[in-house]
C-alpha cells in the first residue's frame, strides 16, 4: 500500500498522518505539495489530512478543494482508487465535489475539540475491514464546522445505499443528542463515495494509534487500509 | 468596470451564525428584529467595458469559487458606468 498526503498551505496534521500510514503500511507516504499536478507513480491510496488549509478563508476547504492536484485526486477517486480525507480533507473532498454534501459551522457555534465516541456502521470495506459492523470507537474529534448538510434527496440516497460511515454515538453507541457535538444531520462523522472508495469524516483516527496518548481505537483504519 | 456579487444561504438552510447574530440584536435593544441570515459580499473589478462578458465571467467565479450552490444562492450587480 503506497500512500500520498496530500499538503496544502495551512495544512497542519499531515505529520500525524504520515505516523499512522507509515506505522500500518510499512511504507513512509510521499507527501505531495498542492500545487503539484500529478501524483507519484503507484500511489494506492491518496490521503487530504486535517488543518486549516488557506486559513479557512472563503469557506473551509473551499480553496485547496480546487488546488492544482485536485484533479489528478479526482482521476485517482474515478479509477476506483482509495481516498481519504480527515477533518478539513474531509471538508475539501465536499468541495472539490468528491463528496456530496457541505459541512457547516457547528450548530452551537463553538469549536469542539474532544473526545467523541463513533459508531462504524458498516465493515465491508477497505476502510473500516478491521473493525466490526456496529462497533463503537472512541476518537479525537477538533473542529468548528463539522455539521454534516445535504438536501433531503442526498441524505436519502446516502442513507438508503449505506454510505454513512460513521456516526456520532455515546460509549454504549446510543445515536442522537448529546452525542452529537455539531448538529450533523442524521449524526452522520462521516460518508464513502458511491463505490466506497473514497471515505471523508470529521474525527481524527490518525490521533488515536498509541497508547500513550489515549488509545488505539484509530489503528482500525489505517489497518484496514494497509490490508486492502 | 466595478461589480459586486452578493452570496447568501438558500432558503431552509440553517444559519447559526444568523441566529447568534439575532440574539445579540436583541440583547443590545435592537428592536423589532424578525430574524437575521448572514451572507458574503464581495467587490470585483473587472477589465474591459463589455457588460454581457462581465456578467459571464462573474457567474464562472459564483459557480467555480464564490458560492458553494449546494447551500447558498449569488447575485449578480454591476455598477453603471
Amino acid at each position: 500500500m503506497r500512500a500520498a498526503v496530500i499538503v496544502f498551505p495551512g495544512s497542519n496534521r499531515e505529520g500525524d498522518m504520515a505516523r499512522a500510514l507509515a506505522r500500518a503500511t510499512g511504507h513512509e507516504p510521499a507527501m505531495v505539495w498542492h500545487s503539484q499536478t500529478e501524483l507519484p507513480a503507484g500511489t494506492d491510496l491518496v490521503v487530504l489530512p486535517g488543518g486549516f488549509s488557506y486559513g479557512d478563508y472563503l469557506r473551509c476547504g473551499a480553496i485547496a478543494g480546487r488546488a492544482a492536484i485536485m484533479d489528478a485526486v479526482r482521476a485517482h477517486a474515478a479509477r476506483g482508487g482509495l481516498t481519504l480525507g480527515v477533518c478539513n480533507g474531509f471538508q475539501i473532498l465536499c468541495e472539490g465535489g468528491l463528496l456530496p454534501g457541505v459541512l457547516m459551522r457547528n450548530a452551537n457555534l463553538r469549536f469542539v475539540c474532544r473526545m467523541q465516541h463513533l459508531r462504524v456502521e458498516r465493515a465491508d470495506t477497505a476502510f473500516t475491514s478491521h473493525y466490526r459492523q456496529g462497533q463503537t470507537i472512541e476518537v479525537a474529534i477538533a473542529h468548528g464546522e463539522g455539521n454534516y448538510e445535504a438536501d433531503d434527496e442526498t441524505i436519502a440516497r446516502l442513507e438508503g445505499e449505506g454510505l454513512v460511515a460513521f456516526r456520532y454515538c455515546d460509549s454504549l453507541g446510543r445515536v442522537g443528542g448529546e452525542a452529537n457535538p455539531n448538529g450533523s444531520r442524521n449524526d452522520i462523522a462521516g460518508i464513502f463515495s458511491e463505490r466506497r472508495n473514497v471515505l471523508g469524516l470529521m474525527p481524527h483516527p490518525e490521533n488515536l494509534i498509541d497508547p500513550l496518548v489515549g488509545g488505539i481505537d484509530g489503528r482500525g483504519l489505517f489497518e484496514s487500509l494497509a490490508a486492502a | 468596470m466595478k461589480a459586486r456579487v452578493i452570496v447568501t444561504l438558500k432558503n431552509g438552510v440553517l444559519d447559526p451564525q444568523g441566529k447568534a447574530i439575532e440574539g445579540a440584536l436583541a440583547s443590545l435593544g435592537v428592536a423589532g428584529v424578525g430574524g437575521v441570515r448572514q451572507g458574503k459580499v464581495f467587490d470585483i473589478e473587472l477589465e474591459g467595458s463589455d457588460r454581457a462578458l462581465a456578467e459571464e465571467r462573474l457567474r464562472a467565479a459564483c459557480e467555480k469559487l464564490l458560492a458553494n450552490t449546494v447551500i447558498e444562492n449569488f447575485q449578480i450587480e454591476i455598477a453603471s458606468p
